[in-house]
């Protein structure tokens, strides 16, 4: 996320360009060597503890020891090459497309920009700011806020580590739906007015940064240092997310899970999507709790939508967004992604029973 | 005596950008007063939309994440 930086520098010369190329091909042959030898691995691991492979434990420690190094190697791959794409993207350039757009068009735009463009939870409110100041229609600047946090590249790569790319890719879509269509809706409403009275009297000052080169070089930098940031971030969280699956994967019986979470107990989207408003983990935790609990009979939908709410409505972000947005108004930003999040759940359970 | 503004709502990354920018100043023997811009109105007024941003005697010539400090010398020596 560091590379807004769009000042003039001059092209860099040719033998530093292969030398940064060449160290990168270098580093993913040795991360696809690696990455074979995960499974000998943790049956090693096993083995070494002595325990006995099929009891409780033994399970919970292979799943441990397998995932763990799996889903980091994994993560840190995806975070790599989602930071050399987003070195082609800036919020300023995603805003200079985006202004004076039409909606249905602008929505879906902005929703697949807010997947490229490099955000930040903490920049929402600028960003909220500087987009409608500029002259992003209400509505596609909504489309924006809600894919940029829900479709990022932690979830996207955990869940493609995790579960597998059938569901990551579903996770995609029905992300980059429920962000078109909740913008498109909230741009019908017509909610202008519901903005704090100082943020309708803003009127952006024209940017003027100047644009300069960016090489190749400073794009694989732009990963490296996703990784140091991101992955830098996250692994605790994904290792006490792995633990519990750990835990869940050797000990919880089956049969609840399947009673509580799965296909048959129709309550438990909707439950899910309440439950998950007020919860607020990052990605990186949920996800591989949400990977035990499908290995244990939960239903896809349900799950989805419960990651879904945790991740894209979280109490923090209102209260972040409450600087611009009057109480009405996240009462109605809530009400539309809720539905959403809730018709995707139900519509999938039925879908892939 | 260059005028830097530091732009964010101040958060970590827009107080070490700050410090960055005092310390490179320093560094080259360069006087600058810093001043931290937090209000939102007035980042918005710049016309940027990722923060932090820098301004240097009025112009913005940084936007989102930190800067590199090869960048940050070149700002305060031209």
């Amino acid at each position: 996320m560091s590379l807004g930086s769009l000042t003039d520098r001059a092209p860099e010369a040719g033998p530093s360009t292969a030398k940064w190329t060449g160290w990168t091909v270098i580093a993913l042959i040795a991360w696809g060597a690696v990455y074979s030898q995960l499974i000998p691995f943790s049956t090693w691991v096993v083995e070494t503890t002595g325990v006995d492979p099929n009891s409780h434990f033994g399970e919970a420690i292979s799943f441990f020891a397998y995932d763990t190094p799996k889903v980091l190697m994994l993560l840190t791959l995806v975070v790599f090459g989602m930071g050399v794409v987003r070195s082609f993207f800036s919020p300023e350039k995603t805003r200079a497309l985006l202004a004076g757009k039409r909606e249905g068009v602008g929505n879906v735009m902005a929703a697949s920009l807010g997947i490229v463009t490099p955000f930040c939870s903490c920049s929402a409110v600028p960003m909220f700011i500087g987009f409608v100041s500029a002259g992003v229609p209400l509505g596609v600047t909504f489309s924006f806020l809600i894919a940029a946090p829900m479709v990022n590249e932690v979830a996207l790569g955990l869940l493609f580590a995790l579960v597998g790319w059938k569901v990551a890719l579903t996770y995609l879509a029905f992300g980059l739906v429920i962000a078109i269509v909740a913008g498109w809706v909230i741009g019908r409403l017509h909610l202008e007015h519901w903005l704090e009275e100082w943020v309708r009297n803003i009127r952006a000052g024209a940017v003027d940064l100047p644009s300069g080169q960016v090489s190749v070089v400073d794009r694989i930098k732009a990963g490296i240092d996703a990784i140091k940031e991101i992955v830098g971030k996250v692994w605790p969280w994904i290792i006490a997310g792995i633990a519990v699956g750990a835990f869940i994967h050797g000990y919880v019986p089956a049969e609840l899970l399947a009673t509580i979470m799965g296909r048959d107990a129709w309550w438990s989207v909707p439950a899910a999507v309440l439950i998950g408003i007020p919860m607020y983990s990052n990605a990186a935790g949920i996800i591989p709790v949400i990977e035990a609990l499908i290995t244990k009979g939960a239903a896809l939908g349900t799950v989805l939508a419960f990651m879904m709410s945790v991740i894209a409505l979280s109490l923090p972000e209102m209260i972040i967004l409450r600087k611009v947005l009057s109480v009405k108004m996240i009462a109605v930003f809530i009400g539309v992604v809720g539905t959403g999040i809730l018709a995707v759940g139900l519509l999938f359970n039925a879908l892939f029973s | 005596m260059k005028d830097v503004k530091v732009l964010g709502p101040g958060c970590k990354r827009c107080i070490a950008t700050a410090e960055m920018v005092q310390a490179e100043a320093d560094k080259l023997g360069v006087p600058v007063t810093i001043e931290k811009v937090t209000d939102y109105a007035a980042i918005a007024g710049f016309g940027i939309v990722s923060t932090p941003g820098i301004v240097i005697d009025g112009k913005v010539v940084h936007a989102g994440g930190l800067p590199k400090p090869d960048e940050l010398s070149r700002w305060h020596q031209g």
